[in-house]
């Protein structure tokens, strides 16, 4: 794969097939964190540094264990593993070396574990038989991916909040019908590029 | 008896993993644009749902509460893989399409949720009727929301192969794909969603 294929996968990987928006990964955090800002950038951010390190280790670990030793069935039992203990590692890391850091994004790394973007993810470079640099840009763009529609979505939400909704609608009922609308324009952003 | 029963009931409506927990929101959106799909969701749902809550309700007492979430994942991870391995001899159609989503079960919400809230603190035959009555609610959702998509969207509903209803036999522009693709996904879990919460809150205000 040449230079700029990789930056066509990474564009792809942000706007085209966003992990949120056309493959449905990462519902849960994106309606739970996305009430307000900060939050959303804080999860974004931390969703990041964990998406991009467990879809590496995962990589190694079934290129370098399963795969020699013909256990390709134990894959989703190894990564939701690595997942926890990586999510377990990078917190107490955070703690000791950069504490400002952890102050911030502290209560969203235990969320993680269970977003389900991570493990997709890790899923998916594999799925799709990528090599070590196309895991790294490909996970790396699928979280910018989720960073840049969190952050939208929350700054929309704080204008929907002020609206005069229906009851029925209030909460995630109009977020859902707001992401709707949001998919249809990431939708379009296909046709743009190709 | 009775409480036996309401173990097994609460998950159709009054504790609806999707309705009203809003739960498992990502297989709901991801591969309801088919019947098909929902029926093998929801079976394989079931089955694991069943099975952790069995195994989780009958070593509750023996594991220590610090480690508890690990044992938990590591059990529903074992049974995600006995239905991977399970969809993918027998029905390799179905598991090509959504085989991401089958082994996201292992972080899906519903499971993981129903072992900490319900199987770790109930004995093995409620957390069977608890795992049953919430996988049954799960799935119901599911083909409910799957049959309106895809009669919509291609105006027919196919399982297994075999068109069983066609809807649309004059053309009408009333069908379309848009029904089909993700952002619709969204519109109609929403609508979904709030035609749920009108008719909770009628219910209330008729119980006052």
């Amino acid at each position: 794969m040449t230079f700029s294929d990789l930056i066509v996968m990474a564009v792809s990987a942000i706007l085209i097939q966003n992990v949120i928006l056309q493959q449905f990964l990462g519902i849960c955090p994106f309606l739970g964190v996305s009430g307000k800002r900060d939050s959303a950038v804080g999860m974004g951010l931390a969703v990041i540094v964990v998406i991009t390190l467990a879809s590496l280790t995962s990589w190694a670990l079934y290129y370098l264990l399963l795969k020699p030793l013909g256990m390709q069935y134990m894959s989703t039992l190894v990564y939701i593993l690595v997942i926890a203990s990586l999510v377990q590692i990078v917190e107490m890391f955070l703690k000791k070396t950069i504490p400002a850091l952890y102050r911030s994004l502290g209560i969203y790394l235990p969320l993680i574990t269970t977003n389900c973007a991570v493990l997709g993810t890790a899923k998916n470079v594999i799925a799709k038989k990528f090599n070590f640099l196309e895991t790294f840009v490909f996970s790396f763009a699928t979280a910018v991916g989720f960073l840049f529609v969190i952050y939208i979505f929350s700054t929309l939400r704080s204008k929907i909040a002020r609206g005069d909704i229906p009851k029925a609608f209030q909460g995630i009922p109009i977020a859902l019908i707001t992401a709707g609308i949001l998919a249809m324009i990431f939708a379009k952003f296909g046709e743009l590029i190709i | 008896m009775n409480s036996k029963l309401q173990n097994l009931t609460k998950g159709f409506w009054a504790e609806n993993p999707i309705l009203i927990s809003m739960l498992g929101l990502c297989p709901t959106l991801a591969i309801t644009y088919k019947v098909e799909n929902a029926l093998g969701m929801g079976l394989a749902v079931l089955f694991v749902l069943v099975m952790s809550n069995l195994i989780i309700s009958l070593i509750r007492h023996f594991v220590p509460d610090e480690i508890r979430i690990p044992v938990f994942i590591v059990v529903i991870a074992t049974f995600v893989s006995v239905v991977e391995m399970v969809m993918e001899a027998f029905v390799p159609n179905l598991f090509a399409r959504m085989s991401l989503f089958i082994s996201l079960i292992v972080v899906n919400c519903i499971i993981l949720g129903r072992a900490e809230a319900f199987a770790s603190k109930h004995n093995w035959l409620d957390s069977v009727l608890d795992a049953v009555g919430m996988a049954l609610g799960f799935t119901m959702v599911l083909v409910f929301i799957s049959l309106i998509r895809e009669a919509l969207g291609t105006g027919s509903i196919t399982i297994w192969g075999d068109l069983a209803i066609n809807f649309n036999p004059n053309n009408s522009p009333f069908f379309s794909s848009f029904y089909v693709s993700p952002p619709a996904a969204f519109i109609v879990l929403g609508l979904i969603l709030a035609g749920s919460k009108a008719i909770t809150a009628a219910k209330e205000v008729k119980s006052k």
